[in-house]
Order: C-alpha cells, then sequence, then structure tokens
C-alpha cells in the first residue's frame, strides 16, 4: 500500500512534465507573435527585438521550457500574461480558480446527490415498473452534452417561467448557480444512476447479503452498511472519468452563463495567443486531474479491504 | 502494468469465454454452449446470428439503428436532398419563423436552417466516421496487435504512451492540438492551392475535417489498443494456439482465426458505444471556433452562434432546431449503444 502510493506520487511529476512539455511546445508553435499582441497598435522593431530578448523568446525552446517549469517549482510563478500587461498569470488564474471549482463541486453534489438514491431506487424495486422508468431515462440523458441542456433550460426557467437568473455569478450560495450547476451535473447523473444500480444488484445477489439478514439485522441495516457500502466502490472507480467529464463542460457552461470561472477565461486566452495563461491552465488542470484520479485509486482499500494496492493479485 | 488497478481484466471479454448458465438468457432455445464454441472456432456464423437476432428483438433499437442511417445517408447526400444551398441567402426571409417553404425557418443571414441543419449533421457524421475509423480501428487495432505480439519494449512504449495521453483530460488537448496547428497547416494547404490551381480544398472545409479527425484519432485508440492487446496475450498462453502453432499456422492465420474473432464483438460494442463521445467532441470543437469554419456549416457553431438571450427569447427557432437534431442524434446513439452491448456482450449485464 505504502510503497505503491508512493510509486504513483513519483509518477505524477513525469507525467506533468511530459504533459507540460507538449502543451509547451505546441503553444509556442502555434500562430501569432505574443509580442505583437503585446505591442499593440505601437509597431517598432527595435522595440520588438528588445521585448523578444526580454521574455527570452529567442533562447532554444527546451531552455524556454525548463526556465519555465523551474519558475513555477521554485517560486510558483507562471510568468506574466501577454494580454494582461504586467499581471503575473497566478493573479489572473487565482481570482478565477475558486469560482470554476465551487462550480464544479456543486455540479458534482448534484450528480451524486441525486445519481445515487434512484440508483439505489432503481435497484431495489427490480423488474417492476418503476425501473423500467429510471433505467429509460437514464438512457436518454446519458452523455447528453452541456451546450444541449444549458440553453433549453435557459428558454424554460429563466426566459419563460422566470424562476431563475440568466446569468451571472454570486457565489456558491446564490439561486445563480443552480442552473450551471444542474447543467453540468445532468450528463452524470445518468451515468452514477447506471452503474449505482447495476452494482446493487450485483451485491445484492452476494452471500454476505443473505448472511447479514438472516442473522436479523433491520432492512435498513443491510440497506446502508452492507448495500450501498459495497455498491459504491464502482461507483468511486468512474468518479475520475465524472471529473473528466466536468473538465470539458466547464468553459462551455461558464460562457453560457456569464460565469467567470477559468474555463471560458482560458479558451480565450488561447485565441488571444496568451501562452503564459493557457500553458498555467494546462498544468493546473493536468495537475488537479491526475491528483484526483490518484486520490480515487488509494480509495479502493477504505471502501473494500479485500483490495491491497499493489499487491500481486490485483490486475 | 500491475500498478494500475483500473486496467481491464483481459478475461473479461470475447465470444470465447461465456459460462454456459449465463449466455442465452431468454433468447432462443438453449444451445449448449460446447456445440456453440465449436461452431463460433470456425466460422462464428452461429454466435454472429444470435447476437444480431438478439438485437433485432429490441424494437427501440431497430428503431434508433434506422433512424442512425437515416441521418448518416441524408446527411453524406445532402447536396442532392436539401432543399437549397448552404450559404444562398434570401435577406427578405432573415430571421423567418418555420413555414412552408422553411420548414426549419431561416437564420440571420435569410440562409435556410433545415439545410444548414442537414449539412451541420454532415459534418458530424463525417469526423465520427473518419476518426472511428482511423483512430479506433486502424490505430487501436494495429497498436493493440503490435503490443501484445511483440510485447518487450514495444509493448512498454505502446502501454505507456496510452497511459501518458489518458491520463489528462483529452480535450484539454485537443483544443491545444487543433487550435495550434490548424492555421500552420491552413497555410501550407493555401501554399499548395496556389501552386497547383486547385481552389476547393479549405472551401469545402477538407481541411478542418482533417486536423479534427486527426486530434480525435490519436486521443481515442487506447481503449481499443488495450482491448486488443489482452486479447492476443490470452490467445498467446492458450492452448488452442499452441495446438494451431504445432500444426503450422502461420502467425496472421493464428491472428485471423484465433485473436479477431474475440477482438470483433467488444470491438462493435466499443465502437457504438463511442460514437456519442467522438460527435460531442466535435461539436465542443465547433461550438467554441475550433471546429470547421464557416461558411461550412456545424452544428456546434450554429448552437453558440445562436446561443444567445436575445436568440433565445426571439428567435428560439434558430437554436431549438439544431439541438433537436443533436439530441435525437445522441438518444439514438444511447440506445444503439446500450442494446448492441446487451446483444453482443452477454455478460455484461
Amino acid at each position: 500500500m505504502g510503497t505503491y502510493a508512493l510509486r504513483r506520487l513519483l509518477w505524477l511529476p513525469f507525467l506533468l512534465l511530459i504533459v507540460t512539455f507538449i502543451s509547451f511546445i505546441l503553444l509556442r508553435i502555434g500562430p501569432g507573435d505574443p509580442v505583437q499582441v503585446w505591442l499593440g497598435q505601437h509597431q517598432n522593431d527595435a522595440v520588438r527585438q528588445r521585448i523578444r530578448a526580454q521574455l527570452g523568446l529567442d533562447d532554444p525552446l527546451v531552455a524556454q521550457y525548463f526556465r519555465y517549469i523551474s519558475g513555477i517549482v521554485t517560486r510558483l510563478d507562471f510568468g506574466e500574461s501577454f494580454r494582461y500587461r504586467g499581471e503575473p498569470v497566478r493573479d489572473l488564474l487565482a481570482k478565477r480558480i475558486p469560482v470554476s471549482l465551487q462550480l464544479n463541486l456543486a455540479a458534482i453534489i448534484i450528480t451524486l446527490g441525486i445519481g445515487i438514491p434512484v440508483g439505489l431506487f432503481a435497484a431495489l424495486r427490480q423488474g417492476t415498473g418503476w425501473d423500467n422508468v429510471v433505467v429509460a431515462v437514464a438512457l436518454a440523458f446519458q452523455s447528453l452534452p452541456v451546450f444541449i441542456t444549458a440553453p433549453v433550460l435557459l428558454l424554460i426557467f429563466a426566459l419563460r417561467l422566470d424562476w431563475l437568473p440568466t446569468s451571472g455569478w454570486e457565489g456558491f450560495f446564490s439561486p445563480h448557480i443552480i442552473m450551471p450547476a444542474v447543467v453540468m451535473g445532468v450528463p452524470g447523473i445518468a451515468i452514477v444512476v447506471r452503474l449505482v444500480r447495476a452494482s446493487v444488484l450485483d451485491v445484492l445477489g452476494q452471500d454476505y447479503i443473505r448472511t447479514a439478514r438472516a442473522k436479523g439485522l433491520s432492512e435498513t441495516a443491510v440497506r446502508y452498511r452492507h448495500i450501498l457500502r459495497n455498491a459504491m466502490i464502482p461507483v468511486a472507480t468512474s468518479f475520475g472519468f465524472t471529473i473528466a467529464g466536468l473538465a470539458g463542460g466547464t468553459f462551455i457552461v461558464e460562457r453560457y452563463f456569464g460565469i467567470p470561472g477559468v474555463g471560458w477565461f482560458a479558451i480565450e486566452s488561447l485565441f488571444g495567443r496568451d501562452y503564459p495563461v493557457m500553458m498555467a491552465f494546462a498544468f493546473i488542470t493536468t495537475t488537479l486531474f491526475m491528483l484526483a484520479n490518484l486520490v480515487v485509486d488509494l480509495m479502493y482499500p477504505l471502501l473494500d479491504p479485500r483490495i491491497r494496492l499493489g499487491a500481486g493479485n490485483v490486475v | 502494468m500491475s500498478s494500475n488497478p483500473r486496467q481491464p481484466n483481459p478475461r473479461q471479454s470475447g465470444p470465447h469465454q461465456r459460462e454456459p448458465e449465463t449466455v442465452f438468457q431468454g433468447s432462443g432455445p438453449l444451445v449448449p454452449v460446447s456445440v456453440l464454441s465449436a461452431q463460433d472456432a470456425g466460422a462464428g456464423q452461429s454466435y454472429w446470428r444470435l447476437s444480431i437476432r438478439r438485437l433485432a428483438r429490441k424494437k427501440l433499437a431497430v428503431v434508433c439503428l434506422s433512424l442512425i442511417i437515416m441521418m448518416y445517408g441524408g446527411a453524406l447526400l445532402a447536396p442532392l436532398i436539401t432543399p437549397y444551398g448552404y450559404t444562398q441567402q434570401d435577406l427578405s426571409q432573415s430571421r423567418a419563423g418555420p413555414s412552408l417553404a422553411h420548414p426549419f425557418g431561416a437564420d440571420r443571414l435569410g440562409r435556410d436552417m433545415l439545410t444548414r441543419v442537414i449539412y451541420g449533421l454532415r459534418t458530424t457524421v463525417i469526423i465520427t466516421i473518419t476518426s472511428l475509423l482511423g483512430g479506433t480501428l486502424i490505430l487501436g487495432v494495429a497498436l493493440g496487435l503490435l503490443s501484445g505480439y511483440l510485447g518487450r519494449w514495444v509493448d512498454s512504449i505502446i502501454m505507456r504512451t496510452g497511459e501518458v495521453t489518458s491520463s489528462f483530460p483529452d480535450i484539454l488537448l485537443i483544443l491545444i492540438f487543433v487550435a495550434t496547428l490548424k492555421p500552420r497547416l491552413v497555410l501550407a494547404v493555401q501554399r499548395f492551392e496556389d501552386a497547383t490551381g486547385l481552389d476547393w480544398i479549405i472551401r469545402v472545409g477538407l481541411v478542418d475535417y482533417a486536423i479534427i479527425a486527426f486530434a480525435l484519432s490519436i486521443f481515442g485508440w487506447f481503449g481499443m489498443a488495450r482491448l486488443v492487446r489482452g486479447q492476443v496475450l490470452q490467445a498467446r498462453e492458450s492452448q488452442y494456439t499452441e495446438a494451431a502453432l504445432v500444426t503450422g499456422a502461420s502467425t496472421a492465420r493464428i491472428l485471423r482465426s484465433h485473436v479477431l474473432p474475440n477482438i470483433l464483438s467488444p470491438l462493435i460494442v466499443s465502437i457504438s458505444a463511442g460514437l456519442a463521445g467522438v460527435a460531442g467532441s466535435e461539436l465542443v470543437l465547433s461550438w467554441i471556433g475550433i471546429g470547421v469554419q464557416p461558411p461550412v456549416p456545424s452544428l456546434g457553431r450554429m448552437m453558440f452562434e445562436n446561443g444567445s438571450i436575445q436568440v433565445l427569447r426571439n428567435e428560439p427557432h434558430l437554436i431549438l432546431f439544431p439541438i433537436g437534431a443533436v439530441t435525437l442524434l445522441f438518444f439514438c446513439f444511447n440506445i444503439l449503444g446500450d442494446a448492441v452491448n446487451d446483444a453482443f456482450n452477454p455478460r455484461a449485464r
């Protein structure tokens, strides 16, 4: 267990280096001259040369890359934005990341908060009409992209019914977060429902459930202590994928609902040739994503003591 | 290998290793598995016939399959079946609602929305087909075979590369990839067009199609490669391969008659399940604005352009029709993918 976690942790920076290196090279060979963006109207060759030298853009790419990485590691310095002249990328992102994280958290709460009970409900009524309805609805809504649900919900709940605000951001506890979070959470709900249902059905057939019932435990105890806990393992596995799915939806939702998060900001930076911002975004997103996956992997043995990570019997 | 607990068990898929009692739940006469396996190993006839019969019994899935075929067919034949050209403008009809002449209404420039939705579908269709063919089928199967068959460092390189590509949010890298490389490619093709006198390559969106399909392919091969590799490894250790080797069968023959039949059904399942994902990525890219460039229509771009509050308030048909088309497509993908999984993979219930 300990060595396994350690190995994964050591593998992490290595992966990060690969990913950031690819992004770095790609962004540097991309179109447009960042200095052009910097200078704006005032084009002057001498000034351009000076700025290029100042920014180190004339050095070999590998040297630039290592300077960049060492800046991050030693000083948490992601460089300066090209578009917002003189503003450190760190400050630009620090304002926006918490917003996106809160939005994602709300979406996860909605996904799991609806998905798990509904999946459990369907499984415990297997073969009845309820089960069929839940399965059919989940199937229909699975992987329904955010750019479909967002305008439809906007049309219904903001424009026709006028229940919710169309856009804006006022923190985690405000009606503004409801629609974007629902939009982001919905595709995951269907997946979680199906997963929970399948895995509860699997657990229901196990001997230990019969034993638990036979020794006279109350139905509630059987349900929550035995069924739900065991059924959560596959759900935890898929959680990494859920997070990946959210990452893709974030910027679309932020754009639709006018949320000042990091997602749409990064897309704008990509189009505005603001390399440092896009690089930092790639770096941070990848790190978070990998850490989330690592946590998920390390969670297995807590959920199911039968699983021993790193042992030979685990494929 | 052993460091990744999410590695699927290679022994879990393929028609050769079904357990007798779980095979034909309520579908036709019960065939003893020993008989079936013997037939499987030969032409594989009865397995396929049974799977297809199982699929045909699901009415909703058949309806969805027909709808998908209709949409794909209609999209590919777009120039023949659309009433207008996709760039044809009629400003007097600007933002007109649905009518007999324009069943889906007309957009800001008076272009027929039905025509544009069909052409938009065509974009999605072309990209799903090319990137599934290129990425999942060709790259995935080829790299999986290589990895499983050659083993050693080839295997390590392919599998580690795959793990790297799948260990971060792929949409992020696809974005960077397309945004940075496309302008270069467009420039190169422009030079080529100037030199050869051709002028339609960029105009019809060929460059856009190519780079998006390529970007989706290089991030979409790993699942299939891992699956194929597992099957190859399993076949290598099995006694029937040993027997085939002893009787003098060539590598190609072993791959064809022992590995391929085991791969085919998971292949069908994973392609039908992957359709929605690839289509979704294409839509996201177009939505952001680095997909297919105007005037070539794409549903993603249409939804972006018409996604403002003003349009939603005043001309909702401009966004509801593209949304309807996409929803129908995704709905059919999901139903079909699920039914195919049930039919071809009877143990996955």
